[in-house]
């Protein structure tokens, strides 16, 4: 078993625990609780009137542009975390490296913020 | 032992999500099940020492891949009456697909075999924990050793970004924004006007 298996049993364990809890607070209602139901109980609840049609629908395709915009500047936080582990070690050529890096992804930033896509209208 | 365990449960737990993905018949549900076979493919990689990458799957695909997967679920408006209608129609189509691909997929398996030179191609091998940690050994060559593959990632970042503004964003005409800036220079002089008005008559 090496280290870093040993380092995250721990998180294993909680994962466990989790899980079962979970499962438990799951499986207890269909043993224990009292059932009775009927036609309004199970209907879909929404706001008191009757669901106007399906859950599933077409909406905007802002969402997905947020969606994308949000996974780029993730991923580009991604790359800062080992590049701050390191830094004092990297010396000067990783130092620009990065904010070349920063510097690429800034400009598309500052086109995002110009087009008007950060604008929720 | 308890790694052999783990890589069991990991492994079939993700082998069976992924059988789920493809045999689920709610889109919705397949992409439930594609997050538990990554939440599984990081707890392989943390298996063989890879931290960092397990750390990067979860933050990166559980947390806004799939996401994103759900919002094209969502998208694609998915009508299963229509579905089921041209399954016979396209039967022999993709019946021919799906043998090509099996055929090649067996080529594949029969006749791989690894370059010899290619086992001795890694100059540095991943040092022990002990060493360093994991996202260290990472962070010494990314940034330095390979600076161009770095600097190539931000570039097709920035395509992407760019990309999907391009393709997605739509200019709406008439909508009215708030402008704070002229929100805020208003003053008494330019926003009250005082006028008499006559007796009786109004404005």
């Amino acid at each position: 078993m090496n280290s870093i298996v040993a380092d995250y049993l721990p998180l294993a364990i909680f994962l466990g625990v989790a899980l079962f809890i979970g499962a438990a607070l799951m499986i207890a209602p269909f043993l224990v609780a009292y059932r009775r139901p009927d036609n309004e109980k199970l209907s879909a609840y929404e706001c008191g009137f009757n669901a106007f049609d399906d859950a599933r629908m077409k909406f905007d395709v802002k969402f997905y542009l947020v969606a994308i915009l949000f996974i780029i500047f993730d991923l580009e936080v991604a790359f800062l975390f080992p590049w701050a582990l390191v830094f004092g070690d990297l010396g000067w050529f990783g130092f620009w490296s990065m904010m070349l890096f920063l510097g690429v992804l800034t400009v598309g930033f500052v086109y995002e913020w110009k087009k008007g896509a950060l604008e929720w209208d | 032992m308890v790694t052999a365990a783990f890589f069991y449960l990991f492994s079939g737990i993700a082998i069976a999500s992924a059988f789920m993905v493809i045999a689920a018949k709610n889109p919705v549900h397949s992409v439930l099940f594609l997050i538990l076979a990554f939440v599984n493919a990081a707890g392989l990689f943390l298996l063989i020492g890879a931290e960092f990458l397990a750390m990067l799957l979860i933050v990166v695909y559980v947390g806004a891949v799939s996401v994103l997967f759900l919002f094209v679920v969502m998208m694609l408006d998915v009508d299963f009456a229509a579905l089921r209608q041209g399954f016979l129609q396209y039967l022999p189509v993709g019946a021919v697909i799906g043998v090509i691909f099996l055929v090649e997929l067996l080529l594949i398996l029969g006749t791989w075999s690894i370059d010899p030179n290619l086992v001795r191609t890694p100059a540095v091998g991943i040092p022990t924990q002990a060493v360093m940690t994991n996202t260290e050994a990472l962070g010494v060559v990314i940034y330095t050793r390979y600076a161009f593959l770095f600097q190539i990632a931000g570039l097709i970042l920035l395509v992407a970004m760019i990309g999907a503004i391009v393709l997605t964003l739509r200019e709406r005409t008439g909508v009215r924004r708030q402008n704070i800036a002229a929100q805020t220079l208003r003053t008494t002089a330019t926003a009250i006007e005082v006028r008499k008005v006559p007796s009786r008559e109004g404005v």
